[in-house]
């Protein structure tokens, strides 16, 4: 069997996919050699069945959950749905008054648009926190808004990191506040898990989302972890599987593959982390130096690990992001393209066209500096190379896409934006 | 040489791209996305705007094995061409916003962003042909000549583009004489645009419906359609819709009093008045045309020297027909273009069409219709 690589140049996207881990290639061609449906009765059930339980025991002891908890998706956009959705539901089927959902302005479009597609369809009135210039939600206003319609507050949803600008949020705060009011709390854990320590129970919150292919397990798997508490409707209707919540077949390979790729980020966990904080700093460092007018977003990475110990960092240790005035996004993502270098404006696109990032207008960087977007993420095979290769071709790329964007007019209105 | 193919998405800029890479070229397909609002663009399978084109062209573009990307261009497009066929309508003109597209988007915004992007050439799906002649000197100097394919032929809305330019263009669709064959070519290489039908209206026009675009951008402005004597004939809801030349939906109640079809012989949007008359009063011999542009080299266009021996043409797959032509100046001072027909009159032009000046197959020059009359 072929050992799984990243993709030939250098691969700085880690946080859009990463290349599966060996064991967990090997875990998925053995279970995907074996019929079996997990639901079926007979021994090929049985034994589907088996890989899929020993998997869940497995996703719940790398995050610190009960195997009860733990409900196979498809991937992170599934769970998030299933989270705001389901929980929405839930919680209104047993009290019509709360319908509203309260979400950072930095979440995930799979997370944000769920919402705003039960504000327009279901009655639900979303609030968006604000953050502050870190992207970091603002607590002051959370908890204003639970003083003011705590007995109306279906769920909120905060992310465990922002998968732009790697910012860590006050995940355990948001707990804290919410529970005061009875409020549960989601959280989108798919860019943190594998890169800082994730613990469900110790966390305290009532929904968490993780998936495969963030973490060197395979694509198109994840989880919802849940509280069995937590009230939540399904989203798919089917045959029942995982308590109900979630129809489907299960995927027996793509989960086995999924929980021993957790298991194996999660042990490596502390290791890695400094390794690609360390390539991290030498990249900011030398992005700095090749261009001083570039702009970290998000949080100055701080030593680390942080501190002493259970401090958390602020920011992911594989993420840099920067803004270059003057340069748009896909001139800088072409011209890095075609000097071998992978990276992301970090944002969504519609049709292929680069929209201004809204983590970065939430943040309140102005519209035309977030037109000059560039996201950097190392993961497992990151090497010192990579950035090597960045560094040397910076500072030419970056003169050409601000030639580009006098041009385009990228620059027009100057520091007036 | 690096090349940055434009790709719409259709049939014609895949195989203009499929070409360019055949040719040995480094090649990088764009897709230009023209409206930010992109589902006020139709999304019917004509366009070249909907989000299937852009996924058309990817697809195209993954066939090739280039890169591909999709630049951002809905701001420039509505600060220029939007907003001149709004302007020019509105001043009682007849635009051509594929020619302003050609000028301002194609051959400015998208080349000077490839060229400061370290490209050598914009290759489109443009049916016309660049011909290169080297001087004794060694100076290289370069035609614009229509396509063999008169059908398609798209040397017309290219001629804006000026000399400059051209020499940073590449059309490699300009030998091909028949669209059947650019079918053929498409399909050989298993492209899937390959039977995508051709697209003809405006495209940030839905549904072709001119006037009812123009009305929602420029709100009903009711007034009097009236006769070459004054006698009022009619109303209408916009001097601005109407054409010099039209016939159809003039919404004139009775027939003249001669029994005779009626056109519009003249749009006066100062008064907000569309003038009707009979057919002779809009054939025309003279014709000036301004923002002048030529192909040639200076010697070749002296000012107030005649062109002896040319044709012009004013409408995209309008006849070219005999006349003369002289590169002038204007009052103001901007380059413009004298123009006599020597054969059989134009019928119908309104200030703002395109005139093109040609020599047989090459392009002259190129200026913009202000005035047309009968000598």
């Amino acid at each position: 069997m072929t050992t799984p690589e990243a993709p030939a140049g250098a691969y700085l996207d880690h946080a859009a996919t990463t290349p599966m881990s060996r064991a967990a290639l090997e875990a998925y061609v053995a279970e995907a050699g074996r019929a079996g449906n997990a639901s079926s009765l007979h021994s090929a059930g049985r034994a589907a069945r088996r890989a899929v339980e020993e998997s869940r025991e497995s996703v719940a002891a790398s995050l610190g959950a009960r195997p009860s908890e733990v409900i196979f998706t498809a991937g992170g956009t599934e769970a998030d749905n299933l989270a705001i959705k389901g929980i929405f539901w839930g919680r209104r089927r047993t009290d019509p008054r709360r319908t509203r959902v309260l979400v950072s302005a930095v979440e995930h479009h799979a997370v944000l648009d769920p919402a705003f597609w039960l504000a327009g369809h279901a009655g639900a009135e979303i609030v968006l926190l604000p953050v502050d210039g870190d992207g970091r939600v603002d607590l002051a206003a959370l908890r204003a808004e639970l003083v003011a319609h705590g007995d109306e507050v279906a769920l909120v949803s905060v992310m465990w990191a922002n998968n732009e600008v790697g910012t860590l949020q006050p995940v355990r705060d948001v707990v804290r506040l919410a529970h005061q009011h009875g409020v549960p709390v989601h959280t989108d854990a798919v860019q943190a898990v594998g890169q800082v320590e994730v613990d469900f129970a110790a966390s305290g919150v009532d929904a968490l989302t993780v998936t495969g292919h963030k973490l060197g397990g395979p694509l198109g798997v994840g989880a919802l972890l849940a509280r069995r508490d937590l009230p939540i409707e399904a989203v798919l209707h089917g045959g029942g599987q995982e308590r109900g919540v979630r129809s489907g077949t299960l995927d027996a390979p793509a989960i086995r593959a999924f929980a021993v790729a957790l298991a194996e980020a999660v042990a490596a966990r502390p290791e890695r982390a400094a390794t690609l904080a360390a390539l991290r700093d030498a990249l900011v460092a030398g992005v700095r130096a090749a261009d001083p007018e570039a702009v970290l977003r998000g949080p100055e990475p701080a030593p680390f690990p942080a501190g002493g110990p259970g401090e958390v960092p602020a920011r992911l240790p594989g993420n840099a992001h920067f803004t270059f005035p003057g340069a748009e996004g896909d001139s800088l993502l072409y011209l890095l393209d075609s000097a071998g270098v992978q990276a992301s404006t970090g944002s969504a696109c519609q049709a292929g066209v680069p929209q201004p990032s809204h983590v970065l207008l939430a943040m309140g960087v102005p519209e035309l500096d977030a037109r000059g977007a560039l996201r950097f993420t190392l993961g497992a095979t990151s090497t010192r190379d990579d950035v090597a290769r960045l560094l040397a071709a910076l500072p030419q790329v970056v003169e050409r896409a601000r030639a580009a964007g006098l041009v385009t007019g990228a620059v027009r209105a100057g520091g007036a934006a | 040489m690096r090349v940055l193919a434009a790709m719409s998405g259709g049939v014609d800029s895949a195989v203009a791209a499929a070409l360019a890479v055949e040719a040995g070229h480094d090649v990088v397909g764009v897709h230009m996305a023209l409206s930010r609002n992109r589902d006020q663009f139709r999304t019917g399978s004509r366009g070249c705007c909907s989000i299937e084109d852009a996924g058309d062209a990817r697809r195209a573009a993954d066939v090739l094995g280039i890169p591909y990307y999709v630049w951002d261009l809905s701001e420039r497009f509505e600060e220029t061409v939007v907003a001149d066929f709004l302007s020019e309508y509105e001043a009682g003109r007849t635009p051509n916003p594929c020619v302003r597209c050609n000028e301002h988007i194609k051959f400015e915004a998208l080349l000077d962003k490839a060229t400061a992007l370290g490209f050598d050439a914009v290759a489109t799906g443009h049916y016309a042909r660049v011909v290169t002649h080297e001087g004794p000197d060694g100076t290289v100097s370069r035609e614009l000549h229509r396509s063999p394919n008169a059908e398609k032929d798209q040397s017309y809305v290219l001629a804006v583009m000026g000399p400059d330019r051209l020499t940073r263009a590449m059309f490699p669709l300009g030998g091909f004489a028949s669209k059947a064959e650019v079918r053929a070519e498409a399909e050989r290489r298993g492209l899937s645009v390959s039977a995508k039908p051709d697209s003809y209206d405006i495209c940030f026009v839905a549904d072709g419906d001119t006037r009812g675009f123009l009305r929602d951008r420029l709100g009903s402005r009711p007034g009097e359609v009236v006769d070459t004597d004054g006698n009022v004939v009619g109303d209408h809801d916009g001097a601005y819709a109407f054409t010099v030349g039209q016939r159809k939906g003039l919404g004139l109640g009775r027939p003249a009093a001669d029994g005779r079809a009626r056109y519009v012989v003249d749009v006066q949007t100062s008064s907000n008045t569309v003038v009707v008359g009979p057919a002779e009063l809009l054939s025309v011999d003279r014709v000036a045309a301004g923002q002048a542009v030529w192909i040639t080299a200076p010697h070749e266009h002296a000012d107030g020297a005649w062109l002896d021996d040319v044709e012009v043409q004013v409408r995209a797959h309008g006849a070219p027909v005999p006349a003369r032509a002289r590169a002038t100046t204007a009052a103001d001072g901007s380059p413009s273009i004298d123009v006599e027909l020597t054969g059989r009159p134009l019928r119908g032009v309104a200030a703002g069409q395109s005139l093109v000046v040609y020599r047989g197959t090459r392009v002259l020059g190129q200026g913009t219709v202000a005035r047309a009359w009968r000598a």
